[in-house]
């Protein structure tokens, strides 16, 4: 088909309607989409990847609306970022729909050509992320967009998905989200490279400012490093932010571009793309794996294992080592 | 593999700030496993088709209860045609008159749906539609 070649030259060349279609083909799991990938594969690795995660109801939304207005707007002797924002919500469990709702918090952001947004449902997948969001993300990239901006399913504390999607990840707190306890527990904090207290006016902001910087000075990972280490260190820090009064978001965005020097300075940028490119290939080959040997599974052989572990005739385990090895046996006899 | 969703935009075009019929049908339309995307009160024209765009959708519902629909929704209509998306299902909830709703559908508009309208039919309405455009 040759629609396929037109997609690609299309998006290439800047055209919405195709990216909108490409990134539907993506998210589908389409061969389409995989096709198109493959040509498009080598125009990507050129975007800012920013990750913007936190509960539900912290401003990630809002804070990302800000944050593409700077970019577009930046000071004077700076030029303007085109952004792509990926704004990922969940799925309905039982049905499978989704209301998508983030878009309504970035109106601001309406009829400028350098933005483009798109909504996902997460469809199942329990880190945050929907499983396309690399492949979207990708194509973001490959369209030529300087920063993608991609805000996670709220989350709580172990949706850390987006740490290995992005270059800079940005977690949003508000305050009033619990005691000093919560801040040094394992998980999202410790993906932050930029930590942001939204609803700084609220009460209880300068309190959970003191508890994160706390956190920062007793448990960062960088304070493992080996004594010595010439490597300079991210210190992530921590600042407060208004996002419906727009305060504080200057320094969000020279916050994320120090991490971004840091990152290339450091070549601790190379390092992230490539654990993001090995991520991404094991769950795709995880994905193709599990789809094989669904295809290849004789029938009743499910319901069959079901029933064994409904009678206790059998443990999970063995009932798992049962499943994976009937193919092999199928061939032998 | 391929794993389709049918994505619908439900949009709030004009001045009214009531949203609680967009909001229902939201609902509904994500009960019966669809994906939509709801951008809010007070949306113009342009905002509508350009969230169409982006987000590729199947079909734009929507809602209006200001009596400004005989303005707003045929210029919604032009906006989607002149982005290329002829083919996307358009829908209206509101307060319509009747005269007023077989100039929409003349126009190109789907369906329109007055008070009372059950959700069933909206959500089958949507699913025959988009179902009719896949399989060719």
């Amino acid at each position: 088909m040759t629609a396929k070649a037109d997609l690609v030259e299309s998006v290439l060349s800047g055209k919405r309607l195709a990216l909108a279609r490409l990134l539907t083909l993506i998210e589908n799991n389409a061969p389409d989409g995989q096709a198109a990938m493959d040509r498009l594969f080598s125009h990507t690795g050129r975007a800012h990847l920013i990750g913007v995660t936190g509960s539900p109801g912290s401003g990630k939304s809002s804070l990302v609306n800000q944050i593409a207005l700077a970019l577009r707007n930046p000071k004077a002797d700076q030029p303007a970022r085109s952004v792509a924002i990926v704004a990922v919500d969940p799925s309905s469990p039982f049905t499978g729909g989704a209301v998508l709702g983030d878009r309504v918090r970035m109106r601001d952001l309406a009829g400028d050509q350098g933005i483009f947004i798109r909504s996902m449902a997460s469809r199942g997948a329990l880190g945050g992320l929907a499983r396309a969001t690399a492949g979207v993300v990708q194509a973001l990239d490959a369209a030529g967009f300087d920063v993608v901006l991609v805000e996670t399913v709220g989350a709580g504390q172990s949706e850390v998905d987006i740490a290995r999607l992005a270059h800079t990840t940005l977690v949003i707190e508000a305050p009033g989200m619990g005691d000093d306890i919560q801040a040094i527990k394992a998980g999202i904090l410790e993906i932050a490279d930029v930590l942001v207290i939204n609803k700084a006016d609220h009460p209880g902001a300068d309190s959970t400012l003191r508890a994160l910087r706390a956190m920062l000075e007793l448990g960062h990972p960088s304070h493992r490093a080996p004594s010595g280490s010439s490597t300079p260190l991210w210190i992530p820090p921590v600042l407060q932010t208004i996002a419906t009064k727009a305060e504080g978001i200057l320094e969000v965005v020279e916050a994320i571009d120090a991490h971004a020097r840091h990152l290339r300075e450091t070549g601790a940028w190379q390092l992230r793309d490539r654990s993001r490119l090995l991520a991404e290939l094991e769950m795709l080959v995880q994905f193709e794996l599990n789809a094989q040997w669904r295809a290849a599974l004789p029938p009743e052989a499910l319901a069959s294992a079901l029933e064994s572990l409904e009678n206790r005739q059998m443990s999970p385990y063995q009932a798992a080592k049962r499943l994976t090895s009937l193919q092999s046996e199928a061939v032998v006899h | 593999m391929t794993e389709r969703k049918i994505r619908v935009l439900i949009a709030k075009p004009g001045l009214d700030g009531h949203d609680r019929g967009a909001k229902v049908i939201a609902r509904a339309l994500r009960d019966a496993g669809m994906e939509v995307i709801y951008t809010g009160l007070r949306q113009t024209p342009e905002m509508i088709a350009e969230a169409a765009l982006q987000e590729d959708v199947d079909a734009v519902g929507i809602s209006i209860l200001s009596g400004a629909h005989m303005v707003l929704v045929p210029r919604i209509l032009v906006l989607l045609r002149a982005n290329g998306q002829d083919n996307v299902h358009i829908f209206v909830g509101g307060i319509i008159p009747e005269r007023d709703a077989a100039k929409l559908t003349a126009a190109g508009v789907a369906a329109v749906y007055g008070p009372g309208t059950s959700t069933t039919q909206v959500v089958e309405d949507i699913s025959r539609a988009v179902l009719q455009e896949i399989k060719p």
